[in-house]
């Protein structure tokens, strides 16, 4: 049972990719980095490559004392809770990432304020 | 088993209210915070028209607790003379 | 105030005679076409006349009684007025813990009354009918009293113009919006859980019982006599969920699994939207009562526990979403305050690294979370205030599809890493912050996918254009005005100026 109602129902999803103008939106988690508080939003064109979306999180997430110490080569990827390795060359949509696509990555050996996971 | 309890805002209303239900049982135990006393009470708690008609002076609906009332756990047994809190196991 | 009348009936009768006799089935049109909403889901009712409303409030008393309750009320916000009862409060920061309040609360008090009218016509039961009535009136004189008081504050400070406005269209007034809208478009039964379990006896103790008694102790006499005031009220409201909870369970054994189901659900959503209060208690309140924590263990783990044991016999099971708001008590306040923080260039409230005395404060009430997991939090951002770099965060945060909290909440067992779900409906993805809201989800998808998530908006250009500037314009946010930090603040030197007319001469 889908919904529990009097008569057929059928619902609009409110965020669909045709709503966005051309953009997929991405979802992004810097693991271990609790002063951010939640998971990223970035409404972005599919064909943007993965090294300039990388260029936008950095800017995001700059207000962090780790952010500048991150060597982005050694990232360590997950999409959909699996682990992932992106091609930063290609664009996202090369690299399978989808509408509403949960991605997060983990720097090693920054593990936020005194390796607080913060 | 389980707590009961019911709290009031304190007033000189729910004074001899509070006095009465402390009067009638034994068990219960009341602590007060800002603006309210709370009276918690293990099993049961039984608020008589009685009591506090002793305390004031005058007769008294026990629905006048309403007035005063803040908050209560436990299922309710209400009449004319008494006003029961009590989880039943 | 006494008018005790020759009594010619007791209590009982009294009540039997104003609810029972009422009532006639129809004959030309069939019962289940004038009643067409109480059956769809699911619940089975053999014997309406077993329903019992424990208060036995007759309409004679139930007038009389609100009436003596309003005139106190009002004898009090007219004390305070006359009084300038708005620079009694301990501290100005205090101010922002209602804006909160009067963001999120009065107008789902008038949802409240809606959904009560609503389900008074839809059971064909007349016990029911008549507790609704009266429990619909409750509501809306819940809502007036909220408002007259918040305009007490809002001819002072700011923050508080626009609140209808922005109820639909301010991320955090999304979290209680979305919990009505969602008990509001359920059916009647459903609703009596929503409203007359979750909401009034798990959330309203914690939210009018010590936080209105922190509102006391801060010195806002308006705020705690409203407060308590409603809640004389939930008392009744309380007692009435439960009696619709056992009348279902004792009706037919068809419909525990429709019950345990929407307790699970409930609960959760309580749960969640508890968190406000939770941070308001926390944070928000410069002198506190008593911790999140304390209260969480009061009002919900004995409280509620001794309704689950006492449930136990109709085969009702504690929810298993209760064992993760036991562990998050430790954690949640920390968790949205921070957030708060961080956002609050966002928000109709200001907000503030909390104090030493505070810390420590949080420390001693938090011993096993808040040294490890907060505090270094909270030391770090207060350094970088002093050196004039205040960390803002200007990412964009991901909505719970459910709770449609910013996704804040950190993995059950893990105070290190946020806590993610995702499930699949229709080839589209959704997103959740715990096991709970996914499974509430799993259960109507159809419902949830048409979840409007505040910060999902802003680039689909609904709320402004995309722009931040745009957004505050359209969500009436003034900036520098209503948003930002205490510190600095509008409000924070009106208050110490207008404190120094009252206590001197110039």
């Amino acid at each position: 049972m889908s919904v529990v109602a009097i008569k057929e129902y059928v619902g609009v999803p409110r965020d669909l990719e045709a709503n966005y103008h051309g953009n997929i939106m991405t979802y992004i988690t810097w693991e271990k980095h609790l002063m951010f508080a939640a998971p990223f939003i970035f409404p972005v064109p599919p064909s943007m490559l993965f090294g300039d979306y990388i260029k936008a999180i950095a800017g995001v997430i700059q207000p962090h004392p780790d952010a500048a110490k991150i060597d982005w080569s050694k990232v360590e990827w997950r999409k959909s809770y699996q682990p992932w390795q992106p091609d930063m060359a290609k664009t996202l949509a090369e690299n399978g990432i989808t509408h509403k696509c949960h991605m997060s990555f983990r720097t090693p050996g920054l593990d936020g304020i005194r390796g607080l996971g913060i | 088993m389980s707590n009961v309890f019911i709290a009031f805002q304190t007033t000189e209303d729910s004074r001899p209210i509070v006095e009465s239900i402390l009067a009638d049982n034994p068990g219960a135990k009341a602590t007060e915070s800002p603006g309210m006393v709370k009276i918690d009470a293990e099993g049961s708690l039984t608020v008589k028209r009685t009591s506090i008609e002793e305390r004031i002076g005058r007769a008294f609906d026990l629905q006048e607790l309403q007035v005063h009332l803040i908050t209560i756990s436990g299922h309710l047994d209400e009449d004319d003379d008494e006003f029961t809190l009590a989880w039943p196991n | 105030m006494d008018m005790k009348a020759t009594k010619k009936l007791g209590l009982k009768d009294r009540y039997r005679n104003q609810t029972r006799g009422l009532h006639w089935d129809t004959t030309y049109q069939p019962m289940d076409e004038v009643f067409p909403y109480d059956k769809y889901e699911g619940i089975k009712i053999h014997d309406w006349e077993k329903w019992e409303d424990p208060f036995r409030l007759t309409m004679d008393a139930y007038w009389k009684y609100q009436a003596e309750k309003e005139r106190k009320l009002y004898a009090v916000l007219d004390a305070f007025n006359q009084s300038n009862g708005h620079l009694n409060v301990t501290d100005a920061r205090y101010i922002n813990a209602i804006k909160l309040f009067f963001a999120a609360i009065p107008l789902h008090e008038y949802m409240a009354h809606r959904g009560f009218a609503i389900a008074g016509r839809q059971f064909r039961g007349v016990g029911p009918r008549v507790a609704c009535q009266m429990q619909s009136i409750d509501e809306i004189r819940h809502m007036q009293t909220q408002m007259h008081t918040a305009s007490n504050y809002n001819k002072y400070y700011n923050g508080m113009h626009a609140v209808h406005h922005q109820l639909p269209r301010m991320w955090y007034a999304s979290v209680p919006k979305s919990f009505f809208d969602d008990a509001i478009t359920a059916g009647p039964f459903e609703w009596m859980i929503a409203i007359g379990f979750s909401f009034e006896y798990v959330l309203t103790n914690l939210l009018f019982v010590p936080f209105m008694s922190g509102a006391a102790y801060n010195g806002d006499l308006g705020s705690m006599t409203f407060g308590f005031s409603a809640q004389s009220d939930e008392a009744r409201h309380m007692t009435l969920g439960l009696e619709c909870i056992k009348f279902m369970l004792e009706q037919d054994p068809d419909n525990l699994p429709i019950v345990q189901r929407w307790i699970d659900k409930w609960t959760w959503r309580g749960t969640r939207v508890l968190s406000l209060v939770a941070m308001m208690m926390d944070y928000m309140l410069p002198k506190r009562v008593m911790s999140w924590k304390e209260a969480w263990e009061i009002y919900f783990e004995q409280n509620g526990g001794a309704l689950f044991k006492d449930l136990e016999r109709y085969g009702i099971k504690l929810p298993k979403c209760a064992l993760q708001g036991i562990e998050e008590k430790e954690h949640i306040s920390h968790q949205l305050w921070a957030g708060i923080y961080q956002w609050n260039f966002g928000t109709s409230v200001h907000s503030w690294v909390p104090s030493d005395d505070e810390l420590d404060w949080l420390s001693a009430k938090y011993p096993n979370t808040f040294d490890k997991y907060y505090r270094p939090r909270w030391e770090f951002w207060r350094e970088q205030e002093k050196t004039g770099t205040q960390f803002i965060n200007t990412g964009l945060a991901e909505n719970c599809q459910v709770c449609q909290f910013p996704m804040l909440f950190t993995e059950p067992g893990d105070p290190t890493t946020l806590c993610h779900r995702e499930t699949h409906y229709k080839e589209e993805r959704y997103h959740f912050c715990s096991d709970h809201c996914k499974e509430i989800f799993e259960n109507e998808p159809e419902k949830y996918i048409q979840a409007w998530l505040p910060m999902n908006q802003l680039p689909q250009g609904t709320c402004g254009g995309g722009t931040l500037e745009g957004w505050m314009e359209w969500v009436h946010l003034v900036p520098g005005q209503d948003n930002g930090n205490f510190e600095g603040s509008q409000d924070q030197a009106n208050f110490q100026k207008w404190k120094g007319q009252v206590t001197g001469n110039n």
